[in-house]
């Protein structure tokens, strides 16, 4: 018997009857948009902070964006915090995000300014998707973000229907973070001979794979280019 | 009390230097509530006698009416010359004399009374109403109430514009922004009180500052939606004049509200939670403050092939919500039949790139934060426009491979190599 085993017996006796441990109600989760990702994780939570990392090419921008295609094609409103002024509308068009619905923050460089917007539109709600994109942000400065800033907006998201996601090279909000999600890059495919101008990107293959909670769950995603 | 007042010329004027509660009832017949004017001019007659001097100075022609209900006042206005005062009880017998045709009957009932010998209101007034009701229907009982002075009915009054400004000139000039913050919240407080006592709101909020220098420092708040938020209102307030702070000290204050209905919306419980309006608009200011003008809003793509082309847009997605929101379901199930594409993360500048070329392709790239190999590569894919304008581009792209497996989009131009960005 483990040391809450012990602690749960010792209630019991003092209350002197079985105590029912409160459980807590299982997040809403939302599709991500690609059936991969779904099928493996069952989507993304509510109200929950999720977490996408991986290095460049990796596919973790294009999650993201798919999200937030899901998300705004649904009618829900979306905000993007972009650390870096890295979010391109034309992709994000053709990816399906409906840009009327979504509200893009540039922060010009400024991580901490990245956190305090988000942090505003959070305790602003209402909004279905709040993603904060520090993809480009070096992994140095995105770890100066203390671990009570990464509390206080677990803490605001918590029993809001909103989905709040962050996108960023290494995982930064360690404990605060209900769900990781690692992108990594499996495959490149090109298509045509080796001929300047006959040679075609194709798609690439990438691996998603959930670090947190612990079991360890993966999806295989193809994304074609445009 | 009622006074009504059959003439020509600005009869409205007229009333409503007696009364706020004025009614245009036709074409040169002005209805007024009168109620409470005995106590500034004494009996009816005294009131009769003021509004008739009154005008006179104005040079209008009118008859005055004076009785206890509207009709009343109107019937005799219109049938009477010059000034008369209906007594409270006698409705009947004074109105007696009048003819019926003061009224306005409808055709038919006209030549039914007409033929039955009714030409006078003590005709129809003299008639029993169960009669007239089961010979003449609703409308004889309306006319016999008419005509015996005895209608209870309430006056419809012309809306009057209202100017919702006050002004406010500080003892000494202000130089701070939370002394006139202050002030701000009580002329806010002001102005909304005022705005709610008549069921309104406000969507734009015109401030005017006058300065030590003579100059003037005006701005104006637009609200998506008509408010009363007054926490709302002075707090946007603060935010603007803290990005736009005035030049000098203040030595005068003006706000103007423009009135607006308030919005009525309803919830559904299957529509979907959106951001509230004036909420979000105080959220969006603050944000601003934070990363600066014009870099908040909604993306909105350019009709041009432009590389990079979009504009912010100026009004922010309000989704609301309302409408016919697809299920979740379904636009998940359509969605998802598409393949996501491959997405750009682009760079903004883009990134000045050295690039070594091995047979005109790129073979070695080094840029900030970037450096290696190509290993693949896509193109080149020859763009070009606006060749027509003062602004034209061209520019080969290519899609390349690092050795480190990073996907970027190079492209030359004739300021030189520049990355765009990298796929991911």
């Amino acid at each position: 018997m483990g040391a809450a085993g012990i602690l749960k017996k010792q209630f019991e006796e003092v209350l002197g009857g079985p105590l029912e441990w409160q459980d807590r109600h299982a997040p809403e989760l939302v599709r991500s948009g690609l059936p991969e990702v779904d099928a493996a994780m069952g989507g993304i939570p509510r109200g929950c902070l999720t977490e996408i990392t991986g290095p460049a090419s990796s596919g973790r921008t294009s999650l993201l964006v798919s999200i937030l295609a899901t998300a705004s094609a649904g009618g829900e409103a979306c905000a993007l915090v972009d650390a870096e002024d890295a979010f391109d509308p034309l992709s994000a068009a053709a990816s399906g995000v409906h840009l009327d619905k979504l509200l893009w923050v540039r922060c010009g460089h400024h991580a901490e300014h990245a956190l305090k917007a988000a942090d505003l539109l959070i305790q602003g709600g209402g909004f279905g998707v709040v993603a904060m994109d520090l993809g480009d942000t070096p992994p140095a400065n995105a770890r100066r973000i203390s671990l009570t800033s990464w509390f206080r907006l677990r803490r605001a998201v918590e029993h809001t229907p909103t989905v709040l996601l962050t996108v960023a090279r290494e995982s930064n909000a360690k404990t605060c973070a209900s769900l990781i999600l690692e992108c990594a890059r499996r495959e490149v495919s090109w298509r045509g001979g080796p001929l300047a101008g006959a040679r075609l990107l194709e798609a690439i293959r990438v691996e998603v794979a959930r670090r947190k909670p612990a079991r360890e769950v993966r999806a295989h995603v193809r994304l074609p280019v445009r | 009390m009622y006074a009504c007042l059959c003439g020509s010329g600005d009869l409205v004027a007229l009333a409503r230097e007696f009364s706020p509660v004025v009614e245009a009832t036709a074409p040169g017949v002005v209805t007024l509530h009168a109620a409470g004017l005995e106590r500034l001019f004494g009996p009816a007659q005294d009131v009769a006698a003021a509004m008739a001097r009154r005008a006179a100075e104005l040079g209008l022609q009118a008859n005055l009416a004076l009785a206890a209900n509207a009709d009343a006042a109107i019937c005799a206005a219109r049938g009477f010359a010059g000034i008369g005062i209906v007594p409270e009880g006698d409705e009947a017998k004074y109105l007696g004399t009048l003819p019926l045709a003061l009224l306005a009957p409808s055709p038919e009932l006209g030549e039914t009374l007409a033929r039955w010998g009714i030409r006078r209101f003590r005709d129809l007034a003299a008639l029993p109403p169960l009669g007239i009701a089961e010979r003449l229907g609703a409308e004889g009982l309306r006319l016999r109430t008419l005509a015996r002075g005895e209608s209870d009915r309430k006056l419809v009054p012309i809306e009057m514009p209202e100017d919702f400004a006050e002004e406010l000139d500080p003892e000494y000039p202000i130089v701070l922004l939370e002394p006139l913050a202050f002030l701000l919240a009580s002329l806010v407080n002001g102005l909304a009180l005022r705005l709610a006592t008549r069921a309104l709101a406000t969507d734009e909020l015109r401030l005017r500052l006058a300065l030590e220098n003579r100059a003037a420092h005006e701005r104006t708040l637009r609200l998506p939606v008509p408010t009363l938020d007054t926490r709302a209102l002075l707090k946007l307030l603060q935010l603007d004049l803290a990005a736009h702070p005035p030049e000098a000290g203040i030595v005068g204050i003006r706000m103007e509200m423009h009135p607006e209905k308030p919005r009525a919306a309803q919830s559904g419980l299957f529509v979907l939670a959106s951001p509230e309006p004036v909420k979000l608009e105080v959220t969006l200011a603050r944000i601003r403050a934070l990363v600066g003008e014009g870099h908040v809003g909604s993306p909105e793509l350019l009709d041009t092939h432009r590389p990079g082309a979009f504009r912010m847009a100026e009004e922010e997605p309000l989704p609301d919500g309302r409408g016919s929101v697809p299920s979740r379901d379904r636009q998940g199930a359509v969605l998802q039949l598409k393949p996501k594409p491959l997405v750009l993360r682009v760079f903004r500048p883009p990134r000045e790139a050295r690039v070594a070329l091995a047979a005109g392709q790129p073979s070695f790239v080094v840029a900030e934060g970037v450096r290696g190999n190509v290993v693949e590569r896509s193109g080149p894919w020859r763009t070009s426009g606006d060749w027509w304008t003062n602004d034209p581009w061209s520019r080969d792209e290519w899609d390349i491979a690092l050795g480190d497996g990073g996907l970027y989009r190079l492209y030359c131009e004739p300021r030189g190599w520049f990355l765009e960005g990298c796929y991911d």
